[in-house]
């Protein structure tokens, strides 16, 4: 099947991801087949919680199996930027229930 | 196959995907896969309130399998044909 959702577009931009345990990681696909399993450089997990605004933290090199993907997101660099995370407060996204 | 192909009608019309970790997104259908992947353009969390999570995403790919529903708009479904075409699914032709 060549048509279809692929993430060849994205391939070295900027993801978000968001996976089945409610965890939003970002950082740059490298990599991914068929499963949707895929491979992120230079990542990070953003920490949402409703005591602190958004923390970040170093992940590096990454490879998240397709199994526990919900989404990818592409992340819009100027929007961003707009956003002021380190003052964002809420709840961390609820893990998938099958 | 049926839905895929359901689906792929559906290019270009504006749904509203619920996931199974209880997030709406709302968005323009860009294409689907024959794992029903999604891949939605212009997208904006229902709640986003409660959900900043996807501030900075405009255009995102959602995994098939963590589909709960997908709402459609209303002038998108001919239920009749879409009846009929699930019974002869069903019948094995």
């Amino acid at each position: 099947m060549s048509s279809g959702p692929g993430l060849e577009s994205l391939v070295d931009q900027t993801i978000s991801v968001i996976t089945n345990d409610g965890r939003n990681i970002v950082g740059v696909l490298k990599g991914f087949d068929q499963a949707t399993n895929i491979i992120l450089d230079e990542s990070h997990e953003r920490v949402f919680s409703t005591k602190e605004g958004v923390q970040q933290l170093v992940l590096g090199l990454y490879i998240i199996r397709g199994d526990n993907i919900s989404i990818v997101g592409e992340l819009d660099a100027d929007l961003d930027s707009t956003v002021d995370w380190s003052n964002m407060k809420a709840y961390p996204l609820k893990p998938v229930i099958h | 196959m049926l839905f895929f192909s359901y689906f792929k009608e559906l290019v270009g019309r504006e749904v509203t995907v619920e996931l199974k970790n209880d997030l709406a997104i709302r968005g323009t259908l860009h294409s689907v896969d024959q794992y029903l992947n999604i891949k939605l353009e212009n997208t904006r969390v229902v709640d986003q309130e409660k959900y900043p999570h996807m501030l900075s995403v405009r255009n995102c790919f959602i995994r098939g399998s963590v589909v709960r529903y997908v709402q459609l708009p209303p002038e998108g479904v001919d239920v009749e044909l879409l009846h009929d075409a699930t019974r002869r699914e069903a019948r094995g032709g």
